[in-house]
């Protein structure tokens, strides 16, 4: 995986991580996703937005089959469509859900050898606990502590920790930073800086200033529907941002 | 005094037993939300295996138990195995489908135990010592109640280790929490599935034989197992649904009441079933006060 430019460049565009064609997801009787066409490219951040209940969280869960979806779903060059979760996983995608979803009643340490039981054919030497507790050092310390008593900033390191430790080129990661206090969203903000330099990030976002420092493109959902994808500088048009994000700058 | 002491100890061998049974049925409601009602019947198929070993067996050595215990857990290993691939996994999510096929399988496995063996009781043939009694000054206590003890002992403490200790055990205890989180880690849950069918198999098995064994005068017949299930499940909500520490806690709770109330209040046929009776009134007053139960998760 190369790294990427620190601006948008006019490089050509690398073989896409994530393509979909129409892809519909319906979430009790409800059809959330209407039709979704996206194409994430490889080594690149693209944040996801859109305003609440527009199907940004549905649209990564039906990615990796925890939503049922239709139409074409390509992941990392495999037509993924109706494999169960695992074996998508397995591909070499790493989840981190909206709210963490740590393991409450387990420790640091067997959330993290929970991540390493997902990586079928790997060894643990291979796992990179050194890169994880390098970019999070609270994960070390607390190795021994119930997740469950961890803060929510802790608890989104070992969420992101957890999926950094088998090294997996593609990250779906939805909002990273809610509800996070101003100094756990810059820690958060770092890391996922220097993570994008190694692997894919498909990122639900609501912060708009995260958006504009960490992706080089973004794809804006509306009513099921992408409703405007193109670099991240299109975030300078307020009048974009107002009219999909209903938010000022 | 000393008849206390004797059925305390047997009490708490009554506990060890509804303990292997309600472990099983405690950590695959934990981990697959299925109320398993044919629990009963793998402990009732554990015993006829027992039985079946046993009388092919020279009992003059005594540790030939240990293969007659084995068998028992072995089979009911096997059954359970079997039900959760063929018959449970196709339902995964229908759980009045689920019930519906336990108890339909529960009904027909006794079925055929009757038509093979009979309604009579078949005696399961024991080595001497566990017959015996052991006289401890002016206690006199059966063996098998020690050996029922142990072996629930032996179990919790295994299952603890697995539980603990190795990564299968992490999965199911992640699984009882967030199976969706995990299969997103990915992990295939069904695998756990059948494990946790597995163990929970030959824990039932084994308390098969030590039910016949400690408890029916070395007898076994077709329907041990289901009268034994409506405890296990007291057990299993009284300790708290899911948590194999509170079905621990919950088994020697309901043991010893049981067996103290049995005892104290006479063996009039008026007061036969106050033991059972007893069972119930600690689940009525431990769900009015805890509803979680014991250890339940809130």
């Amino acid at each position: 995986m190369t790294a990427i430019p620190a601006e948008p460049s006019a490089a050509a565009p690398a073989a896409p991580a994530i393509e979909t064609t129409g892809l519909q997801a319906s979430i009790g009787g409800s059809r959330i996703l209407q039709g979704i066409d996206l194409n994430v490219p490889a080594a690149s951040l693209t944040a996801l937005l859109g305003r609440n209940g527009v199907g940004k969280t549905t649209t990564l869960r039906s990615l990796i089959g925890l939503v049922p979806g239709t139409g074409t779903i390509r992941v990392l060059g495999q037509d993924v469509a109706g494999w169960p979760t695992h074996k998508i996983i397995q591909l070499g995608v790493g989840y981190v859900p909206e709210d963490r979803e740590v393991f409450g009643r387990l420790t640091v340490r067997d959330n993290l050898r929970l991540a390493e039981a997902g990586q079928a054919g790997q060894a643990s030497r291979d796992m990179d606990y050194d890169g994880v507790y390098k970019l999070f050092p609270e994960l070390k310390q607390r190795a021994r502590q119930l997740a469950g008593t961890l803060s929510g900033g802790q608890q989104q390191m070992l969420a992101i920790g957890r999926v950094l430790l088998a090294r997996r080129p593609l990250l779906l990661i939805d909002e990273p930073t809610k509800g996070l206090s101003p100094k756990f969203v810059s820690e958060v903000v770092d890391a996922l800086e220097r993570v994008r330099e190694s692997a894919t990030i498909l990122m639900v976002e609501q912060n708009v200033h995260v958006v504009r420092r960490l992706a080089r493109n973004v794809i804006v959902l509306d009513h099921g529907q992408v409703a405007h994808a193109g670099p991240a500088s299109d975030l300078a048009d307020e009048d974009l941002v107002r009219r999909l994000l209903g938010v000022a700058q | 005094m000393t008849t206390f002491i004797a059925i305390t100890v047997s009490g708490l061998a009554l506990g060890a037993v509804y303990f292997l049974i309600a472990s099983g049925l405690s950590l695959i409601y934990g981990l697959m939300d299925v109320l398993n009602f044919a629990h009963g019947v793998f402990l009732t198929l554990g015993a006829y295996a027992g039985w079946a070993v046993a009388s092919h067996l020279s009992q003059q050595a005594g540790w030939m138990f240990l293969v007659t215990a084995v068998a028992s857990a072995v089979a009911g290993a096997v059954v359970a195995t079997l039900t959760e691939v063929l018959l449970i996994r196709p339902l995964y999510g229908n759980p009045v489908g689920q019930v519906l096929v336990t108890i339909g399988l529960d009904l027909a496995l006794v079925g055929l135990l009757f038509g093979g063996f009979g309604s009579d009781s078949r005696s399961i043939a024991v080595p001497g010592w566990l017959t015996a009694v052991t006289v401890i000054g002016p206690e006199r206590i059966p063996n098998g109640d020690f050996v029922s003890l142990g072996s629930g002992l032996a179990v919790l403490a295994a299952l603890t280790w697995f539980l603990r200790g190795t990564r299968y055990g992490i999965i199911i205890r992640a699984g009882a929490e967030n199976r969706d989180m995990v299969r997103a880690l990915g992990i295939d849950v069904g695998r756990a599935f059948t494990v946790v069918f597995a163990v929970g198999g030959a824990a039932a098995g084994l308390a098969g034989l030590l039910n016949s064994v400690a408890f029916s005068s070395g007898l076994v017949d077709p329907t041990q197992g289901d009268t034994l299930l409506i405890f296990a499940f007291i057990v299993v909500v009284v300790g708290g649904l899911g948590s194999i520490y509170g079905a621990a806690l919950s088994a020697l709770l309901i043991g010893l009441v049981q067996t103290w109330v049995s005892f104290y209040a006479g063996s009039g046929a008026s007061l036969a079933q106050l033991g059972n009776m007893s069972v119930v009134i600690v689940l009525a007053v431990v769900l009015v006060v805890r509803p979680r139960g014991l250890l339940g998760a809130s």
